[in-house]
């Protein structure tokens, strides 16, 4: 006798209905980037990670959050809805809380200034460096948009080199192209 | 280090349903199996290292599935063939003898006899030590004999 997945969705709404949980995740299928591990906690969201290897994020998850770390869809449904209407075209701009609070405070500035960089546009790591009170530190910025814990709602993709190369992306550069080409930043 | 509770659950989970499902019955078994990793779920923060969390739990289940049974009793006796004997587990056979004992023996003897876990183990999930929880084993077995006799 095994459990039914009615019973086992059933604890998984009741566990963060209950508000138990540190942290809820599930798995966001079938973007045009492939699954994404899209994590929320009370305060927001929390994560979103490319080629969900659920194992090893759920214990990064625990460690920032909090051990009750569990899988349940309805919290993420916000975020799931936004997304999809971002990969069809249909959404410019996220209307989403975010927890970053567990980030050192120049991580957190320099995600704040991200967050205001506008869909179809792009900046450089310069740029993002002399809005956060350091011309020269394009290479913290790099070093920050690669430990971004909230890529595609952060938009670290729109951040490129000053010659106009994409340069890195956490994601794989073929993503950043991908998203870009979406919201015609590029053709 | 405590696994994130994800970890926990799914591993556990299949063996806390048998467990209530044989106490219980399948349908009664869902209920007690939200109850039981809702508690665990409640207390699982405050718990400082993740040793012996299947003994933890097993434990949780079967105060959960005790509180269950005394609760229905008085309206119904229990239909006799809610134990089917070739799904029946050894520590089944136990519930009779074990449900009268006091909270802390009861787990230690079912933990023992029923699930065959070290007293090292035991001691682990009921928070206290090898020791301890060599001395409750004993002391409920002794219960028993005396209220058989």
């Amino acid at each position: 006798m095994t459990i039914t997945p009615m019973l086992d969705e059933r604890f998984r709404a009741a566990a963060a209905a209950a508000r138990l949980l540190d942290a809820a995740y599930d798995v966001v299928t079938d973007t045009p980037i492939g699954d994404l591990l899209v994590g929320v906690t009370d305060h927001g969201v929390c994560r979103i990670h490319f080629d969900p290897d659920a194992e090893r994020e759920l214990e990064s998850l625990a460690r920032q959050f909090g051990p009750r770390v569990l899988r349940s869809a309805k919290p993420v449904d916000r975020v799931r809805r936004q997304l999809d209407e971002y990969f069809a075209g249909k959404r410019r701009t996220f209307e989403l809380d975010w927890d970053v609070r567990h980030l050192p405070a120049y991580n957190r500035r320099v995600l704040e200034q991200l967050a205001r960089v506008e869909y179809g546009s792009t900046t450089t790591y310069g740029a993002l460096a002399a809005v956060t009170g350091n011309p020269r530190a394009a290479r913290a910025i790099g070093t920050v948009m690669n430990r971004n814990p909230i890529p595609i709602v952060l938009p670290c993709h729109r951040v490129v080199g000053a010659s106009g190369k994409l340069t890195g992306y956490a994601g794989g550069l073929e993503r950043k192209e991908q998203l870009l080409r979406l919201e015609g930043a590029i053709l | 280090m405590i696994p994130p509770f994800e970890t926990f659950y799914a591993t556990h989970r299949g063996e806390v349903f048998r467990y209530l499902s044989s106490r219980l019955g399948a349908e009664r078994a869902e209920d007690a199996f939200q109850e039981t990793f809702l508690r665990a779920l409640r207390a699982y923060e405050r718990l400082e290292h993740g040793d012996h969390l299947r003994a933890w739990v097993l434990t949780i289940a079967s105060r959960i599935a005790i509180d269950d049974v005394r609760r229905r009793k008085p309206q119904s006796e229990l239909p006799e063939d809610i134990w089917h004997e070739d799904a029946r587990p050894a520590f089944e056979e136990l519930a009779p003898l074990t449900d009268g004992l006091p909270a802390k023996e009861r787990a230690a003897v079912v933990l023992r006899y029923g699930y065959g876990l070290g007293y090292d183990e035991i001691g682990g999930a009921l928070g206290s030590t090898e020791a301890a929880a060599r001395q409750a084993a004993s002391a409920g077995v002794r219960r028993i004999r005396k209220e058989r006799a």
